[in-house]
């Protein structure tokens, strides 16, 4: 079993008393707490911290903890022999099981098991996990591969982490946060009851070209001066293939192009649209005949665009 | 990686719970749902049989409101004024996104 620094995750001294804890804990958790933090790893950091609260606030815990005495995080350690009597036959699993599990067990059951009175049918727990995906696997459906740590409780009520890997085949058209639902994949439920749901929220992860809104996809599409003042035909990507999208003469940098029904796809039926944003491009360096044909035309223009400055 | 893979859903807009299934499977308890729901945390559907029911969109922002109970050791009153502050800041942030990506890099 590997040690966990509960006072050093929380940043508070071994000798803190609980309300410099409980300080601590909540200056942390309104920083990490995933459901208001864009921290990164804000997710971890505050299931870690959690932990540590969750045991150094009881003190039955705390006091069970401090037993262990104070080791390096991450090593490897054997709980003191005579917690194996709290255990029975779930001590011979010491190795595999994780330090908040056991102190838990250590301090009280809190599985089904535990539970006093007649077995009732219990749904199994829901888990939410965040599901990143790219443009492409939005456009094409996709399959993903998930990590996930459950608890399941053993006969006597003792909880144990296990790792599991959800496997979710993701339809086309799931974009930035929605949430899917893997009806039954979730924690086993007890005394017949059904198994929970896993709600996988959806993240889309930043693409090279595209930047999406909803189910519409906007692209920057370099234009050379002339194509835009002429028009042009041009090809343009899209998740599906090149297209050739017809730029109108007069076409203004920052001027919107739709191509319709080439965004990704919609749940209900349909797809958004592809919007290609003009962008008007010098090129780098110009050759004599450039710079002599451009002297030409601005000798013969009389277009001021600075016109409404006067 | 063998193995089956499962259909990941999407919502079923129509689907419905009752409020002893929502506080169940969100942990919270029944006054609580109730309570939230009566401050605009929670939409109550209009049910015939005269049992109080919910969307099932509800489930996600009941688990929402425990996590916040649990974690920041809020009463349910605190935790519906933050649900509503999460929701305004999910517009504002998806406002936001449309507004980038319609902007050139």
């Amino acid at each position: 079993m590997k040690f966990k620094d509960y006072y050093a995750i929380l940043g508070v001294e071994r000798g803190a008393s609980e309300d410099q804890i409980k300080k601590a804990y909540r200056r942390l958790a309104r920083k990490y707490h995933p459901d208001v933090s864009k921290e990164p790893e804000a997710e971890a950091r505050f299931k870690e911290m959690g932990e540590a609260y969750a045991t150094l606030k009881d003190p039955e815990k705390r006091a069970a903890y401090d037993q262990l005495g104070q080791q390096r995080p991450g090593e490897e350690f054997r709980p003191p022999p005579e917690w194996s009597t709290q255990f029975g036959d779930a001590a011979s699993g010491f190795d595999e099981m994780d330090l908040a599990d056991l102190l838990a067990g250590l301090t009280g059951r809190r599985g089904p098991a535990g539970r006093r009175g007649p077995a009732r049918a219990m749904r199994g727990q829901d888990y939410e996990i965040s599901a990143p995906i790219t443009l492409e696997d939005s456009f094409h459906g996709t399959h993903l591969n998930l990590d996930l740590t459950t608890t399941e409780f053993d006969e006597q009520g003792t909880p144990r982490r296990v790792p599991m890997i959800i496997k979710a085949r993701i339809p086309k058209g799931a974009t930035e946060g929605q949430s899917l639902r893997l009806p039954g994949q979730g924690g086993k439920g007890s005394s017949g009851g059904p198994a929970g749901d896993i709600y996988l929220n959806i993240t889309l992860r930043p693409h090279r070209l595209y930047r999406a809104s909803r189910h519409d996809l906007f692209l920057d599409l370099p234009l050379t001066p002339w194509e835009a003042a002429l028009g042009a035909s041009v090809e343009v990507p899209t998740l599906a293939g090149l297209v050739n999208l017809r730029v109108p003469p007069g076409t203004r940098t920052g001027h919107q192009l739709r191509l319709s029904g080439r965004g990704l796809a919609k749940p209900q039926g349909g797809a958004g649209d592809l919007y290609a944003i003009a962008q008007l491009v010098m090129p780098p360096e110009l050759s004599e005949r450039e710079r002599g044909l451009l002297k030409e035309l601005a000798a013969a223009s009389t277009f001021n665009p600075r016109q409404h400055f006067h | 990686m063998t193995g089956e893979y499962y259909d990941a859903l999407w919502p079923d807009e129509q689907q419905t719970m009752p409020l002893q299934a929502l506080a169940e499977r969100s942990g919270l308890s029944e006054d609580e749902v109730l309570q939230l729901s009566e401050w605009g945390a929670l939409a109550a559907l209009a049910g015939g049989s005269g049992q109080q029911m919910f969307s099932v969109h509800s489930i996600t922002v009941a688990r929402t409101a425990r996590r916040l109970r649990d974690d920041f050791e809020l009463e349910p009153h605190g935790v519906a004024v933050l649900l509503a502050y999460l929701d305004r800041i999910r517009d504002l942030e998806s406002q936001l996104r449309a507004l980038k990506a319609r902007l050139p890099r």
